[in-house]
């Protein structure tokens, strides 16, 4: 290979491993670590979009005269019990497979898939009932954040069915590969984090709104 | 967790196929160098409406040959309407801005290098690499559509305050269709930013070969890093502007738009109770971490060859890594100099104030650290060093006017001037360029196995020096004679028509068109040297990063399937008792204590 050596023992490419162990011969893989890290650092990607709104709402009603409180559909409790026990339901997925009851994995994934997709259904309600009362996106500034909030965190929270969808297709071949574990671990993750979301969502429509 | 960490994902594969290997590549040198094309097609087009806009402010009534093909409505008879400029500068800022200046230095340069310094095979996330990419590439074509559309582009500038940019086409050309897609643009540069920054994050936190320690991290790293670091927390903020300002205009709400407005005498109905001040705030809260994005990773470039061709380790490796840390963590507490004349309170603005000036001691620790490492090296004047000491020049000269600026009763006369112009010129349109250029001269040689011709990069240097101190230094002096800025031209303003301030626009038009041509020289030396450049060694420039350590080109997995040990700092050069005078960070050979 090449002849440009490097001064002081590295004999460049093409070399053996030489006894002072210049080159790290184990084979590359991405750590499963990694994609904690990558989860995590999304994660506080979308924690500062939040924020943002979070901010804009603040201000937003601070400097106005034009605030009318949007009376908060009851449904939303039900669809907070709902996406807490999809919380539950992942968790009991996530140790089935850590204890290698591949069945039940695969089933409570399913059952958290569909849970998700209630909540998705339940959020609609709530924007149903908003609208036969004649409260749209732009009929005020807190029916806005409303809808603004609850349809943010919806999209997100799609993604995160879209990627729990992927596991439940793939259960074979999880169960079968260890190391594609971690997917499921970064998903749990994801998933708990838009939980997490949601409540402190529910907490400043309350108390805000 | 512990088995999960222990049992290691993905393993690399060698792309086949031309689509896999130099389109949807995930391969982040592919990657790195798309990047680098993206933001050099969008510098020359950012070039060419600077040119324009530089045309039109020395003779406004002039007719510029073609211009109508360009745009019929903003250019009837090749004359630039006075709208039609406000486009093109809105154009050519965006353009600068995101798909230049946050896209070259570090997802060109930082894809490329970032993985091979710390000895890893890749980034963490090769996809989401190739996502990256192709979201910036949509987001681009998105913008450059907005030329196509028949209104044309906004001309809200780059900063598209409310309510001009949230009303519609009421407000005028371009603000209709064209500051749509302007705002979808952004949106997807935001998505791309994004994605890139958690895959730096991630590889640089859990990559690193052996015996890389973060503190034997090159400084270009640390830079990308930190970059990345601000990207992921400020484009989130951006991005949620954008939906709330595009809510504005397409979703009847009031997030931004007050009550009451007249629009060239129509009332705007629909509207009450927003705040044009609550966009100024996120924007801003964006965009000076943003101008941090755009100059960090050039300092950490300009470390990087200051060094190298010194022959001397950086001075004060570790205040230069934390002073980068520094400036990064100040980044997102100075958003409030932009709006000094907002009406902010005197005492938040007088905070503001402590905090940019503070921004000042670690810029100034960076910079005598770079002029320690210069003095008493043996200087290699090569093409790369001459563009990093002009970085130098140039981040002292502009960094300077900042603290001017950052004077709330100073800022107030200066607001909006072309004092404001030259200083952001001078740190970003000339620092950050010169880094991106220093960073082409050095790395060309790895990226593309041969060397751009150094006779042609020092007359491309020379030229460039002297033309952007000739366009950019005056602009200061007229900005404290009170020449306005975003104004089409001044023969309508009686204080601004007279020879004293109109001659020095044409001094500087005339420096621009020269320096603007000269750009063609690196241009052309670019593209030439890939097909005739001598042929590169495997370290032409007896550098010591791990890049050095690889064929020129790398194969596709950088290190031939094996993995370098670190032992070393990144910056032993000058070592006394080494073979040469310089130890690589893979050596066996023993340094000095303390790397």
């Amino acid at each position: 290979m090449t002849a440009g050596g490097r001064p002081g023992g590295g004999n460049g490419f093409g070399g053996s491993n030489d006894g002072g162990g210049n080159w790290d011969a184990t084979p590359w893989s991405v750590p499963a670590r990694a994609y904690h890290t990558g989860m995590w650092m999304g994660i506080a990607g979308i924690v500062m979009i939040f924020a943002a709104f979070t901010s804009a709402l603040v201000v937003r009603q601070g400097l106005s005269t034009d605030w009318v409180t949007t009376a908060i559909p009851r449904i939303l409790f039900l669809n907070t019990a709902v996406l807490g026990l999809s919380s539950l339901t992942l968790e009991l997925s996530r140790r089935s497979l850590r204890t290698r009851r591949d069945a039940a994995f695969a089933r409570w994934l399913y059952l958290t898939v569909a849970l998700g997709l209630l909540f998705v259904a339940g959020q609609l309600a709530a924007w149903k009932e908003l609208a036969s009362r004649g409260v749209y996106l732009s009929s005020n500034p807190s029916s806005s954040f409303f809808y603004l909030l609850t349809a943010a965190h919806g999209i997100h929270l799609l993604g995160g069915i879209v990627a729990l969808l992927t596991l439940a297709l793939r259960t074979q071949m999880i169960v079968a590969v260890p190391k594609k574990r971690v997917a499921v671990e970064v998903t749990a993750i994801y998933w708990h984090f838009m939980d997490a979301l949601w409540i402190y969502l529910v907490i400043l429509l309350l108390v805000r709104l | 967790m512990a088995d999960v960490q222990a049992e290691a994902v993905h393993v690399h594969h060698a792309p086949t196929g031309w689509i896999r290997k130099y389109v949807f590549s995930l391969d982040h040198k592919v990657i790195g160098k798309q990047y680098y094309f993206l933001a050099l097609f969008s510098v020359f087009v950012g070039l060419f409406l600077s040119i324009l806009m530089r045309w039109h402010l020395v003779w406004p009534d002039a007719h510029i040959p073609l211009l109508h093909w360009l745009s019929a409505t903003g250019a009837p008879n090749d004359q630039m309407t006075p709208e039609y400029y406000l486009s093109v500068m809105t154009m050519h800022a965006t353009l600068m801005v995101f798909f230049v200046l946050t896209t070259a230095p570090q997802s060109g340069f930082g894809n490329y290098f970032l993985p091979i310094q710390i000895g890893a095979e890749d980034m963490a996330f090769p996809t989401l690499n190739m996502l990256s990419f192709w979201t910036t590439f949509v987001a681009l074509m998105v913008l450059i559509a907005t030329f196509f559309v028949a209104d044309g582009p906004p001309l809200s500038g780059w900063t598209a305050y409310p309510p001009l940019s949230g009303l519609g086409s009421v407000t005028g050309p371009g603000e209709a269709l064209g500051q749509d897609l302007w705002i979808v643009s952004i949106a997807l540069f935001c998505v791309g930013s994004l994605l890139g920054a958690l895959n730096f994050i991630a590889t640089l936190l859990e990559l690193r070969t052996r015996g890389m320690k973060l503190m034997r991290l090159p400084l270009t790293c640390w830079a990308w890093f930190i970059t990345a670091v601000l990207a992921l927390l400020s484009f989130a903020v951006l991005f949620s502007a954008g939906v709330l300002l595009l809510l504005d205009r397409l979703g009847g709400t009031s997030f931004f738009i007050p009550a009451g407005l007249v629009v060239s005498d129509r009332m705007i109905p629909g509207h009450q109770g927003g705040s044009p001040l609550l966009w100024q705030h996120l924007f801003w809260f964006f965009g000076h971490p943003e101008v941090y994005i755009a100059i960090l990773p050039g300092m950490g470039i300009t470390s990087h060859i200051l060094s190298c061709f010194a022959r001397k380790p950086i001075f004060g490796y570790k205040a230069m890594a934390y002073s980068m840390m520094a400036i990064g963590f100040l980044s997102f507490c100075v958003w409030g100099h932009h709006m000094f004349v907002s009406g902010m309170s005197p005492y938040t603005g007088f905070a503001f104030s402590i905090m940019t000036m503070a921004i000042g001691v670690p810029s100034a620790i960076k910079t005598f650290n770079w002029l320690g490492t210069l003095w008493g090296g043996r200087l290699r004047l090569t093409t790369a060093m001459l563009f990093s000491i002009g970085f130098v020049s140039l981040f002292v000269t502009g960094g300077l006017s900042g603290l001017f600026l950052a004077q709330p009763p100073v800022d107030v006369n200066l607001h909006a001037g072309y004092f404001v112009v030259g200083h952001f010129h001078m740190v970003m349109g000339v620092a950050a360029i010169f880094g991106m250029i220093a960073g082409t001269f050095f790395w060309f040689p790895k990226m593309f196995g041969r060397m751009m011709n150094e006779t042609l990069g020092k007359i491309h240097f020379w030229i460039t020096f002297t033309g952007v101190y000739c366009i950019f230094m005056p602009m200061h002096f007229l900005g404290i004679a009170g020449n306005i800025r975003r104004y089409s031209r001044f023969t309508e303003v009686a204080f601004l028509n007279s020879p004293h301030i109109l001659n020095v626009h044409e001094f500087m038009s005339i420096a621009a068109f020269i320096t603007g041509a000269a750009q063609l020289i690196f241009l052309f030396n670019l593209f030439w040297s890939m097909f005739r450049g001598k042929k590169a060694t495997e370290n032409p420039w007896e550098a010591t990063s791990l890049e050095w350590t690889i064929p020129s080109p790398p194969p596709f997995d950088n290190f031939g399937g094996r993995h370098p040990v670190v032992r070393h700092g990144p910056y032993e050069y000058g070592v006394p008792d080494a073979a040469e005078d310089f130890i690589t960070q893979d050596s066996a050979e023993a340094a000095a204590a303390g790397s």
